[in-house]
């Protein structure tokens, strides 16, 4: 137990003093996966919202697959983007294979299913009324869509938040795509992977704290925007 | 169905007593498990004592870590300044010389910063802060981490800024990250050996004693751990340094290559 909490202690110590390392790795954690967050959102949104209220072909497909890749591992992604932009791969002339962009694209493919699942559900489980009433009053479908998604705002926002919590919790992506590389791509996570292998416990667990007190902090602030 | 699944538990848990053989645990540093030696050297020890050995391998500074809180029994490490720290601080005893193998500055085909060929470990490392050169660093404390840094330390030279990546890794990765981002990197010639085929790096430096790379095998203190496996522990170390292990040592090969030298 000692052990424990003398690392606590050290842990408290490092936050207070804002130590240098610690604000460098939750920088770059939050840069790329709020990158990826604003990436996934643009697409993941509009595809979930066309998914909830289109009939298309190809449609009950789509529905598959979003649920699928719900459950893609970190890794398989970090594998396929890793071969990707791996200098003998079909992107390896761009070099970015252990540079920042290439984790917000391996957390873009990562947040974008979840975001647009539970966009999906979010439009879904409106009034049904929403959209036909918009079309008689006038607005095209598009425009119908966009009133469907404002009314559904708040679900669409956890949507979002489930997406960036997802990327910014992850560390597989992180490693492979971003090299871990100090003060450049190593975040919060592969932070506390790389500490914990050289036996620096208390720092690890002084990380793993400002990874919650990050969470808990972006839940608060949409908890306040949920209750105007 | 119940009735199956219940005899076959039973009969599981009637086995067990079978698989209760003696574990010992070893902390190792991430080049022995790579390059295979461990595979090679192991077995016949496991097979003669009737026990099986638990390989942990992490960098240097995490294996004398395991070895401080007493959750191994024996490690075996390449940092001689970190290893007589260990026993000095009460932490391990009884450490022996096992074997050497030697560290090699690696680089990209291109050389940008011309060093092929020197036979100064440290005027090539001058040189590549000097013009530069990407180089990527284990950055994760481990033996090989602690050397590289000893020759910055003999360069007079402070590694920092854009060219110099921390990449906190084992030696595979950064291999790995050396290739694709074209840089130098130092590495141990067994690790660099079993990669061989998968990147483009060459050999740039080689043969200088500064990149002599001495293995050491020490037990943990059972003064300060009592639950430390004492007598298979020393029986493993004594096999080590025997005869018969010197000669599996010396007899390893890695294509074509052989990896570790024993010293006399």
């Amino acid at each position: 137990m000692g052990y424990l909490l003398e690392s606590l202690g050290t842990a408290l110590g490092m936050i207070i003093h804002l130590n240098g390392e610690v604000l460098g790795a939750v920088g770059v954690s939050l840069a790329t996966s709020l990158t990826a967050t604003v990436f996934s959102t643009v697409w993941g949104v509009p595809l979930g919202a066309a998914v909830g209220v289109g009939t298309f072909p190809g449609r009950r497909i789509i529905l598959t697959l979003l649920n699928t890749l719900m459950a893609l591992p970190t890794v398989v992604v970090g594998l396929l983007l890793f071969g990707l932009f791996s200098r003998q791969g079909p992107l390896g002339g761009l070099g970015l294979l252990f540079t920042p962009w290439a984790m917000i694209a391996g957390q873009t493919v990562l947040a974008t299913p979840i975001i647009a699942n539970y966009t999906l559900s979010a439009v879904t489980g409106a009034d049904p009324r929403i959209l036909p009433t918009a079309l008689t009053l006038g607005a095209g479908r598009l425009r119908g869509t966009w009133q469907l998604l404002l009314e559904v705002r708040f679900g669409v926002m956890a949507a979002i938040v489930a997406g960036f919590g997802r990327v910014i919790a992850e560390v597989g992506v992180a490693m492979m795509l971003g090299g871990n590389i100090r003060g450049y791509t190593r975040t919060m996570t592969t932070a506390i992977a790389l500490e914990t292998s050289k036996g620096e416990f208390a720092f690890g667990l002084a990380l793993g704290m400002v990874l919650l007190s990050v969470a808990l902090m972006i839940n608060l602030f949409l908890n306040l925007m949920q209750q105007r | 169905m119940l009735r199956h699944f219940v005899i076959t538990t039973l009969l599981v848990l009637l086995a067990m007593p079978a698989f209760a053989i003696e574990h010992l645990r070893l902390a190792t540093t991430t080049s022995t498990e790579n390059s295979g030696l461990l595979a090679e050297l192991l077995p016949p020890f496991e097979k003669a004592n009737d026990c099986h050995i638990d390989v942990i391998a992490v960098g240097t500074g995490k294996a004398l870590k395991l070895g401080e809180t007493g959750d191994v029994d024996v490690v075996l490490v390449h940092a001689r300044s970190k290893e007589d720290k260990f026993v000095a601080a009460g932490y391990g005893v009884d450490r022996r010389d096992v074997m050497y193998n030697d560290f090699v500055i690696l680089g990209p085909k291109s050389d940008p910063a011309g060093i092929k060929g020197l036979k100064d470990a440290v005027a090539a490392m001058t040189r590549i802060a000097l013009t530069q050169a990407t180089f990527v660093s284990r950055g994760d404390d481990s033996g090989t981490n602690t050397r590289e840094l000893q020759l910055w330390k003999a360069a007079g030279i402070k590694a920092e800024g854009d060219w110099y990546l921390e990449a906190g890794r084992g030696m595979g990765e950064v291999l790995t990250m050396a290739d694709e981002r074209r840089g130098y990197t130092l590495s141990d010639r067994g690790t660099y050996l079993a990669y061989r085929d998968k990147i483009d790096l060459g050999v740039m430096v080689e043969g200088d004693k500064r990149l002599f790379n001495p293995y050491g095998v020490i037990m943990v203190n059972p003064a300060r751990h009592p639950h430390v496996k004492v007598k298979l522990a020393r029986k493993f170390m004594d096999f080590l340094t025997s005869d018969t292990g010197r000669k599996l040592i010396t007899g390893y090969r890695r294509g074509g290559e052989q990896l570790f030298y024993v010293a006399d």
